[in-house]
């Protein structure tokens, strides 16, 4: 038996610590840490609500449409104000460029290279070589390496896609509450449609047929990095006036039918976590922690949430069950192709809120917003479900909690001992080199971590 | 002075076709670079992998010599440590250090783990202050690792420090930004290799981006000069009134725009947040209220009334109050109401208080010339009177800068 750590894991935001226990060729036990902390829930405390939506996007520069979006949706709530239906078409093709541009980027310059052998003339730095069971023919692979070219630049359209009405990217400026500053006029809807239609054939022609051409070369990773198979989403990408959202919320329980999900029952830990709260399991709303970079046994600056003492794993894979658009199996190969279809369905979906806006209809409408509310932004990010929970009184924020996706899927232990869900997942990857951890990258990946993301101080007063 | 910013302006369109040339004849060597990413969000990667003209893969092939970045590197954990750790050995004294992020600095460092050596875990503080003295250039990427940036915000909970703060006394060029512009990136590395180091302002930013304000080339300059207001975000006429910042933010936006030039936050209705600034974004917040009043030689100019004091006594003249209250960091204290800022710090260097003098000297001048004008068009009593309260206001100001 070998303790092996792998530090930093490359091709993933953020500084990510995995330890794993080898036996026998086999991955027998995982930790896995964040190693940044920044504290911005703290930092938005005594500040203007109507702030938070793009104090918010600066926790993460992959994400930051998604934390608009959550930061708007809790500002309604608190406000008492709802979008327009020009302004929440609008606030969707902005989040929809977003998402596309993190799944093209994901697969392309983060997951590929632990399929695709690099031969001096890749694009990413080769200064040295992985080694590996490199399994594609010499032809495919340098074609997939082409395609990567391509990707970055369609990638690059679509951020370019998302500033027509986000007015730049990442960090989109327009997003207020009640829709977006931007208009929507028929020049601007005309240039949108014009990149998302190269994109959605990048789409279908080249992005879903290089993940299913490698998903054909390395079939065992159907099997592998199963997990718990507890499955949520918060559901995304709202109808405008009804709110019906065209992914919907759910929750699955050990592939089981998919159940109505409690946002009442989300609690964190922080047993495992450098804070210094001893009182276990809390909801987010009262939540109370300080760091203690000396706290014994911690490991990790993400804390634990649990859904009734359950770890949660969330992503593009969770939204393809629940909605039925992808329900093959649970595994690193079925995570990386379910975020391939969903990047073509919501492309699919982008075209017809472009063809629902109206050149000159309101984009938002003016409110004042009173003295005190509360409110609450649940939407998917790209890789899962995030929540904004804000709290305000005399016109400034006293209660500020953000839980990210990343925080539910890299999540460390808990009090009782339940490791997270890519731990979880990580137990049983077959090791051909215990110097040499590939497969355990290759598991990790597929969650596509976004660690700046993670790290959170709950109302730290 | 127009004839510089002209100039300016035009090498930035200029020197991409120019580099492609130098590089295509091989005239220029790739330098290697070592990017390391700190208290960061990784959103200035991402903008430079939104970059056009070059775009990455360019960048990445011809441009720069990529040998660390542990967003991109192929290889993992040890294997990828080794490379970053020989580029810095092998290197020394001829690689660039890229920083992104704020450099961590409460608990020694600790908040912030980036690698680990012989089993020993380092921190990003000891890692800047280990690479800076090899490193031929420190390029500071984005506001975070410029000024430290929305992790320095109060209370600052990381003790996040911008990287000049944390390095000492090596010339940390700043490409600051929420995220910096992929142009400023790729534009400022190719300047460096190409012609040496750019220009650079007192904040060590290039001033071929940097070297005038967001108001002075917006494209609502015209109706704040008109006095026409947006009274919310979205509307029609200037954003002063809900809360832009261009007057006292230095970057060229409203030129260059964004993403392969679609687009800008004022162009789309938003008013811009001054994330290029030193003091951001605590001096910006809240971003949907205006700047602070304007104390000017005719009394004190607050929003309602902005768009009269422009008509009477000139945008120059409201432009010039505007950026001596940042200067004198009034606006900064008093804009950021509830959020107990740490009080300003006093200049550091001999080199900022000259600057400082300087701009109280280019006030006066300002103040001086106005004067003037009115000279020549104004009946005398009321030149008395305004040159009475041109004294006064100079007087009021010490007054409030002790209330303050």
């Amino acid at each position: 038996m070998t303790r092996k750590v792998i530090f930093p894991v490359t091709r993933v935001h953020e500084p990510l610590r995995a330890e794993v226990e080898v036996e026998a060729g086999r991955v027998t036990d995982a930790w896995v840490s964040g190693l940044l902390f920044r504290g911005f829930e703290a930092i938005m405390h005594g500040r203007d609500p109507r702030d938070a939506v793009l104090l918010a996007q600066r926790i993460c520069g992959i994400c930051s449409g998604a934390h608009a979006v959550a930061g708007a949706m809790a500002l309604e709530e608190a406000f008492g104000v709802q979008a327009t239906p020009d302004g929440q078409l609008l606030t969707n093709l902005i989040f929809a460029a977003d998402v596309l541009q993190n799944h093209l980027r994901h697969f392309y310059l983060l997951v590929l290279y632990d399929y695709v052998a690099v031969s001096g003339q890749g694009i990413m730095p080769f200064v040295a070589q992985q080694k590996g069971d490199f399994r594609l023919p010499h032809t495919i692979n340098d074609e997939i390496l082409e395609h990567a070219k391509v990707a970055t630049l369609m990638a690059a359209r679509a951020h370019s896609m998302m500033a027509i009405f986000g007015a730049k990217a990442p960090m989109q400026q327009t997003i207020v509450p009640t829709g977006v500053t931007e208009a929507a006029s028929s020049d601007k809807i005309m240039a949108y449609g014009s990149i998302l239609r190269e994109l959605k054939e990048f789409v279908e022609q080249v992005y879903i047929g290089d993940v299913l051409t490698i998903a054909e070369y390395y079939p065992d990773y159907y099997a592998i990095g199963r997990g718990y198979s507890n499955l949520f989403s918060f559901g995304m990408f709202p109808a405008p006036i009804t709110g019906k959202r065209a992914f919907s919320p759910g929750l699955i329980l050990k592939s089981g039918p998919v159940e109505e999900l409690d946002a009442a029952e989300l609690v964190e830990d922080s047993n495992w976590s450098w804070y210094d709260d001893q009182a276990g399991c809390r909801h987010p709303n009262e939540g109370k922690t300080t760091p203690d970079i000396d706290k014994p046994d911690a490991y990790s600056w993400v804390k634990a949430p649990r859904y009734r003492g359950m770890a949660l794993e969330c992503g593009p894979l969770a939204r393809g069950w629940i909605n039925g658009d992808y329900r093959r199996g649970i595994s690193v190969m079925d995570r990386i192709v379910a975020r391939a279809r969903e990047a073509f369905k919501i492309a699919g979906l982008a075209e017809e809120w472009l063809a629902g806006l109206t050149p000159g209809a309101p984009t938002l409408s003016r409110y004042s917003a009173p003295p005190k509310g509360r409110g609450m932004g649940l939407t998917d990010a790209m890789r899962g479900a995030l929540g904004h929970w804000l709290t305000y009184e005399d016109g400034k924020v006293t209660k500020f909690q953000i839980i990210t996706p990343t925080t539910w899927n890299f999540s460390p232990r808990d009090t009782q001992g339940v490791r997270g869900p890519v731990e979880e997942a990580l137990i049983g990857t077959p090791v051909m080199d215990a110097d040499n951890l590939i497969e355990v990258g290759r598991v990790i990946r597929s969650f596509d971590p976004c660690i700046s993301c993670a790290v959170h101080l709950f109302e730290a007063k | 002075m127009c004839m510089t910013a002209t100039f300016a302006a035009s090498l930035g369109e200029q020197l991409l076709p120019i580099m492609r040339e130098v590089l295509a004849q091989k005239q220029v060597e790739r330098p290697p670079v070592v990017w390391l990413e700190l208290g960061s969000c990784t959103g200035n990667s991402i903008s430079l992998q939104n970059s056009f003209d070059p775009g990455l893969e360019q960048f990445l092939t011809e441009v720069v010599d990529l040998r660390y970045h542990w967003l991109f590197n192929v290889v993992q954990g040890e294997a990828a440590t080794r490379v970053l750790l020989d580029t810095v050995e092998k290197e020394a004294g001829r690689f660039w250090l890229v920083v992104e992020g704020a450099v961590m600095a409460a608990a020694d460092g600790r908040f912030n783990y980036v690698f680990s050596r012989d089993k020993e875990m380092v921190t990003g503080l000891a890692a800047i202050r280990e690479f800076a003295v090899k490193a031929r250039h420190v390029i500071a990427v984005g506001s975070c690792a410029a000024f430290g940036g929305p992790a320095a915000a109060y209370p600052n909970p990381g003790g996040a420090l911008g990287v000049w703060k944390a390095v000492g006394n090596k010339t940390v060029i700043n490409i600051p930004g929420c995220p910096a512009n992929s142009d400023w990136i790729t534009g400022t590395m190719s300047h460096l290799m190409l012609y040496g180091l750019p220009e650079l302002d007192r904040y060590n930013r290039p001033k071929l981006f940097f070297g005038r304000t967001i108001h002075e080339l917006c494209q609502r300059r015209q109706q704040f000069e008109d006095g026409i207001f947006a009274a919310f975000p979205g509307e029609a006429g200037c954003l002063y009134k809900v809360g832009c910042k261009g007057p006292v933010t230095h970057a060229d936006c409203p030129l260059r725009l964004w993403n392969n030039h679609v687009n800008w936050p004022v162009k789309a209705g938003a008013p811009c947040i001054g994330c290029a600034n030193p003091q951001f974004p605590d001096g910006s917040m809240p971003f949907y209220s205006h700047l602070p009043d304007i104390v000017t030689p005719v009394g004190r100019v607050n929003v309602r009334k902005i768009g009269a004091t422009v008509a009477t006594i000139g945008a120059g003249m409201v432009g010039t109050h505007l950026a001596a209250g940042v200067f004198s960091r009034r606006i900064h204290k008093h804009f950021i109401d509830g959020t107990k800022p740490s009080d300003p710090a006093p200049p550091e260097s001999l080199a900022e208080v000259k600057q400082e003098l300087d701009d109280i000297i280019r006030r006066q001048n300002a103040l001086l010339s106005e004067t003037k004008r009115l000279e020549e068009n104004e009946a005398r009593p009321r030149r008395q009177a305004l040159l009475q309260r041109i004294k006064n206001f100079w007087r009021t100001e010490d007054k409030e800068g002790k209330d303050n």
